[in-house]
């Protein structure tokens, strides 16, 4: 598993439950030193390992803290260099969600060696769609729970109100299904094009 | 020309072109698209001398409009006059004659930023709706904020790895006993030294009952001895003078000053003379004594450090065999006098 996952999954639980949390959980995981690279690659058993050990000493379901990680992603100060470059995709929510198919592509122009499994949208009409995930061979985890944590950040983000469900996941392909209740309910955050640089 | 032909075309190009201007035969400005009236941020636009506004850098183009015409579909460079310079690439097409679309004489000129998009999107505050929807500028943002971003933590993690090499090296170089360098940072120092052209002597000090303060007090002794030793050392020598432990009762020192005869003779005295104060160690009191070899890089044409060692290492024998505790400089007749002696000489301790 490429480490800039690992190291989000790192970042997500050191800042939401401290220092000691994480390097409790780094030495029930065997990682040692106990952090990831963000730049370098670790074998995909480990970051299974890390996000069961996190299941278990949080006492919290796995989905739980992957969804919760997919928010985190969107809306922690650390990741703002990832918000904005999700919003690149679309000037709009709407716009966001029918960029989706594109997210992996996206992500594979910035790191070549990111590999997210498929993502595909279908627009049922009446602001329904449904979002499937594609597992990734072996990844061992389920980036469906990540992309809702991060589609419910996105609409907060873009000042969205939506509904999200996760369907679960069958031949192992997962569903969401969105429900855009108001495209325009809050103001969202700013994006300005060129801000980074 | 049909009524309204010409707002209608204006219309649709602002959807297909944003940053489009439709001028005139004589060189004025009848309509702007959206982004072209931003970028350009001109009071009453409409009427404006086109030439006035932009330069046609190149191609060389005939002057006025005409130029223009003549260059249809071609690749033109332009810059928006002003205080940025702003540069742009560009296409003009002529209206045709038929007046089918709008009055004959006139162009339409397309504009785009190029590479210099990611400059005029912070200047002139561009959103994404101001690209048209095909325009692959907000992807090429995405892409230059995604490299930087990915960029930044590459070097982040060159820093660290340069770090911890620095670490492992300084680690490889120290003798974890005395914090001295080791055996291993002998080259390179020598090297370093005789790059820098500045004269310089090795000293070889090994030293003496050392042996013994190992097999009568224990080794606990012995490593206080060297540590010791050690200190004295590293309280002798001044800045840009090196001292390594070679060995595990040897050092070398390599002297970058005070290289005369006189000097590291005296130098030499010292050292002898602190090794030999009583060294007290849990009650028991540890006496050593240590024999120096020297050598001076001037004795060279060209120093090396395989010979200068063995010559430092052959004065150090001198010093043994004259009866330990002194010190010996190398001179060129030095080898023929020892191997005269060595028969029967007390071999070195």
């Amino acid at each position: 598993m490429h480490g800039l996952i690992n190291r989000a999954i790192e970042l997500f639980l050191r800042d939401t439950y401290g220092q000691e949390a994480w390097d409790e959980i780094a030495r029930r995981a065997d990682l040692a030193p106990p952090e990831f690279e963000a730049m370098l690659d670790y074998p995909d058993a480990l970051t299974v390992d890390v996000l069961a050990q996190a299941a278990q000493l949080l006492d919290k379901p796995e989905a739980e803290i992957l969804e919760d990680i997919g928010t985190y992603l969107v809306s922690h100060p650390t990741a703002e260099a990832l918000r904005r470059l999700l919003r690149f995709s679309g000037a709009d929510f709407t716009d966001f969600l029918h960029s989706l198919d594109d997210l992996p592509a996206r992500a594979r122009l910035a790191v070549p060696q990111l590999k997210l499994p498929p993502v595909a949208l279908t627009d049922h009409g009446q602001q329904m769609f449904s979002v499937t995930v594609g597992r990734r061979e072996a990844a061992g985890f389920a980036f469906g729970h990540v992309l809702l944590g991060l589609l419910r950040a996105m609409a907060d983000d873009y000042g969205a109100l939506v509904l999200l469900e996760h369907k679960g996941c069958r031949d192992g392909v997962e569903t969401i299904d969105v429900q855009l209740l108001e495209a325009a309910f809050a103001t969202g955050r700013s994006f300005v094009l060129g801000a980074a640089g | 020309m049909r009524p309204g032909a010409i707002e209608t075309l204006g219309a649709l190009l602002d959807v297909l072109c944003p940053m489009h201007l439709i001028v005139d035969a004589m060189g004025r400005i009848t309509h702007a698209g959206p982004t072209a009236t931003k970028v350009l941020d001109t009071k009453a636009l409409t009427g404006r001398d086109f030439f006035d506004l932009f330069e046609v850098r190149r191609p060389r183009l005939d002057p006025g409009v005409p130029g223009l015409r003549a260059a249809a579909g071609r690749r033109l460079h332009f810059v928006l006059r002003g205080p940025a310079d702003t540069e742009l690439k560009g296409v003009a097409v002529p209206f045709p004659e038929d007046r089918a679309l709008g009055p004959p004489g006139g162009v339409i000129v397309d504009l785009s930023f190029g590479i210099g998009v990611i400059e005029a999107v912070g200047r002139h505050d561009l959103r994404s709706a101001d690209f048209a929807v095909t325009d692959l500028a907000v992807e090429m943002l995405y892409l230059a904020e995604a490299k930087s971003v990915v960029t930044d933590a590459w070097q982040k993690l060159n820093q660290r790895l340069q770090g911890a090499k620095a670490v492992a090296e300084q680690e490889a170089y120290t003798d974890t006993l005395t914090g001295l360098l080791n055996r291993r940072a002998l080259e390179p120092m020598m090297r370093r030294l005789i790059a820098s052209g500045q004269e310089f002597a090795l000293m070889h000090l090994d030293l003496d009952y050392f042996k013994s303060v190992n097999d009568t007090l224990g080794h606990a002794a012995g490593d206080h001895v060297l540590r010791h030793v050690a200190q004295i050392l590293r309280q002798e020598i001044r800045d840009g003078d090196t001292v390594i432990r070679v060995g595990g009762d040897e050092f070398v020192l390599m002297i970058a000053e005070r290289t005369s005869d006189a000097e590291l003779s005296r130098l030499g005295g010292r050292l002898i003379r602190r090794l030999e104060a009583p060294v007290a160690f849990n009650g028991e009191v540890a006496r050593i004594s240590g024999s120096i070899g020297t050598t001076r890089s001037s004795t060279y044409a060209k120093p090396r450090l395989a010979v200068m060692m063995d010559d430092a290492d052959l004065a150090l024998y001198a010093a043994k065999q004259a009866g330990r505790g002194c010190h010996v400089a190398f001179r060129p007749g030095l080898r023929n006098a020892v191997e005269m002696r060595s028969v029967g000489a007390v071999p070195p301790v």
